[in-house]
């Protein structure tokens, strides 16, 4: 207030407020004795905010974050994708081979629903290339936070912790790796992953022994869960423009591509629809910047 | 070919192509850039795929569901979407509500 007044009448700030006002930017500026100092951005954390004390700390700490949410709702998929194995008359040690080894549901899905419609090995493979390739940005991209400029080539537990990483677990360490103490954040990684993983398999298990158990109305149902979760995570997905435009383009080629060829609907639906999705997403991008470059 | 190992074959091919990616992810970890236009196609290829085979696992179901009429499977989505927006973005809610109408459903029309 007094300064606005000052700067009416003089059109400038007294020297010594200039002054104190400089000093309060870079830091130096005793807080106590301005009404307004700019010591410490708001936005910007003091070093690491998130500092769990130790590196079982963060492991045991990750776990709790995977049993928060994540585990819930990826439990009650895979859950329905238990049941999902047995109505394609799939064993048990099968279903949690492909938990185990092939996780990241979409792919699990792809496959498990070719084989029961009794698709080509060649067509199963290429829709799991296809849904997966997206696994590659992710790990690349969150890799790096991880090891926190550690330096030198990736090690065994890197490759092995890759593995743990998909969907859930990146949004979750994309958001909150870079705020914690750079020892700390594999094994917070290691402890939410392995939580993750252990979750999804015994709910593998559990949806399938629950659609033995349960009239089949009950089993359909969970086998439902399958589809209709990711239609949801589709939907929260749709503020983004290249992924709305794939999604919606899917949604039109799907379907009627299956009827035209049951084989190799699938894969053509990805390919011209996400590379229509694709060029129309880079028109826009080129007209929405081209004045301002 | 033997069909008692032709499931383990999917499931092999699934492992394979599913690390594959994860392996090489770490690989090329700081060197890639996932804005790049190779990267932004492979997600577009991505989830056009999935797109089509979520709509296609409720509109055009393989095995089971196949039974269910189509108008209680397009019922259930409808559900599941309204109330996920009702319970403002909860995908647990929704899915949950979902499966229920669908399991309600049946029961109603006496099971499959």
């Amino acid at each position: 207030m007094s300064w606005q007044r000052r700067s009416i009448h003089t059109g400038l700030l007294s020297k010594r407020d200039h002054r104190s006002g400089c000093l309060a930017r870079i830091g130096r500026y005793d807080a106590g004795k301005t009404p307004f100092t700019f010591t410490e951005p708001m936005n910007k954390p003091a070093r690491y905010s998130e500092d769990f004390g130790s590196v079982a700390a963060a492991r045991r700490q990750g776990a709790l974050a995977a049993l928060a949410m994540p585990a819930v709702v990826l439990g009650a998929s895979y859950l329905g994708f238990g049941a999902f194995v047995r109505q394609s008359g799939l064993t048990l040690p099968q279903g949690v081979v492909s938990s185990a080894t092939g996780w990241a549901l979409p792919g699990q899905i792809a496959l498990i629903e070719i084989y029961a419609v009794g698709g080509t090995l060649l067509s199963a493979a290429l829709a799991v290339i296809l849904t997966n390739a997206r696994l590659l940005p992710m790990v690349a991209s969150l890799m790096p936070v991880l090891r926190a400029g550690e330096a030198g080539p990736p090690r065994l537990r890197h490759y092995l912790i890759a593995h743990l990483i998909a969907i859930t677990g990146f949004a979750i360490a994309m958001q909150r790796a870079p705020q914690m103490v750079p020892a700390q954040r594999l094994p917070f990684y290691q402890g939410f992953g392995i939580t993750l993983w252990l979750t999804t398999l015994t709910a593998t298990i559990l949806g399938f022994f629950l659609a033995g158990m349960v009239p089949l109305y009950v089993t359909l149902g969970f086998v439902f869960l399958n589809p209709l979760y990711f239609m949801l995570v589709f939907i929260a997905d749709l503020k983004h423009r290249l992924r709305a435009l794939a999604l919606v383009f899917g949604t039109l080629l799907g379907p009627a591509l299956h009827l035209i060829d049951p084989e190799w609907g699938l894969l053509a639906t990805g390919l011209i629809g996400g590379t229509a999705a694709f060029l129309i997403d880079n028109m826009r991008r080129r007209r929405g910047r081209g004045w301002r470059q | 070919m033997n069909a008692i190992w032709l499931p383990w074959l999917f499931l092999l091919v699934g492992a394979v192509a599913t690390y594959a990616w994860r392996g090489l992810g770490v690989m090329l970890s700081g060197r890639i850039n996932a804005d790049s236009p190779v990267m932004r196609w492979v997600a577009a290829v991505a989830y056009a795929l999935l797109a089509g085979l979520i709509v296609r696992m409720i509109v055009l179901p393989a095995g089971a569901l196949a039974a269910i009429s189509l108008v209680d499977r397009v019922g259930a989505a409808a559900v599941t979407v309204i109330v996920y927006f009702l319970a403002r973005r909860s995908i647990i809610l929704g899915v949950g509500a979902g499966a229920a109408t669908l399991i309600l459903l049946l029961y109603l029309r006496n099971g499959v």
